[in-house]
């Protein structure tokens, strides 16, 4: 569903500037959300775009978003259900795109979005986790539907500091 | 990633001090550990963070869990923790105007 996924907005970096992706596909389950972190923050650190507490911040950001996606998909009980995480590197900024992959929803039920008041509707309101993401990112985007949720992040590199300031 | 928890006695105090990384994998058996402790009647609980090299809403969850259970035995919950990683997860999410947040396992202990 979501394993070609096109170069969301908010990419405003110019043409002809080197883009690195870096895709990840784990199941969803918690023992893989170490691993996660690590590619995650180890392929942030390829280039020096983000200072270790920024590091840092998108380590937070990436384990709130996959246990999210960890625990919707063990709601929904299904027993092969997969976390795609996308980093991408451009030169001002880090994206990663955590896209909750759980197969075997019925396309009759594309439309049919759960009522306001099922939890399965509020459970990305609910909690820590999505308050501690878009307090660490300086751009975040939540979508939830019935086929699973998508959580854009972005955070932008420093701006780099000039010789000879202090 | 492994989850260290250290279990010692200081002045009255169970001082649990938990080491690795405090996730949705690692977290069953932190609060497992405080359910236990509260259960066998240790009420008066220091959780030592500093070796702790990440935590996320989760953890936050188990410690928060812990302290509203002590504190219906009436019993008490510190932690103590000065890495500035560890600390900006409790400030951002408020969590330091709950917690009791001290510097030192002594500074915890000796507060009486």
């Amino acid at each position: 569903m979501t394993a070609s996924t096109p170069p969301g907005p908010g990419l405003p970096d110019g043409v002809g500037q080197r883009v690195d992706a870096v895709r990840l596909r784990v199941p969803a389950e918690p023992e893989y959300l170490a691993l996660v972190r690590m590619v995650v923050a180890g392929t942030a650190r390829i280039d020096p775009l983000l200072d270790d507490e920024r590091v840092d911040d998108l380590r937070v950001i990436v384990s709130e978003a996959c246990t999210n996606a960890i625990e919707a998909s063990a709601r929904r009980g299904e027993d092969a259900s997969t976390i795609e995480v996308q980093v991408r590197l451009t030169p001002s900024r880090v994206e990663v795109v955590i896209d909750d992959v759980g197969g075997g929803f019925d396309p009759d039920q594309l439309d049919v979005l759960p009522p306001v008041t099922d939890p399965a509707r509020m459970r990305i309101e609910r909690g820590l986790g999505i308050p501690l993401i878009r307090a660490l990112s300086d751009e975040a985007e939540i979508r939830s539907g019935p086929d699973g949720t998508r959580v854009r992040v972005a955070l932008y590199a420093a701006a780099p500091v000039p010789p000879g300031v202090p | 990633m492994e989850l260290g928890l250290e279990l010692s006695e200081r002045d009255g105090w169970a001082v649990l001090a938990v080491s690795g990384e405090v996730d949705v994998a690692t977290a069953p058996r932190l609060r497992e550990r405080l359910v236990g402790l509260v259960g066998e009647g240790r009420t008066r609980i220091v959780v030592d963070l500093e070796k702790v090299d990440f935590i996320d809403s989760t953890g936050l969850g188990v410690l928060v869990g812990a302290l509203k259970r002590v504190r219906t035995n009436d019993g008490d919950l510190a932690l103590v923790c000065t890495g500035p990683r560890i600390l900006k997860v409790f400030e951002i999410t408020g969590l330091t105007k709950v917690f009791a947040i001290h510097r030192s396992v002594d500074e915890a202990t000796v507060r009486g």
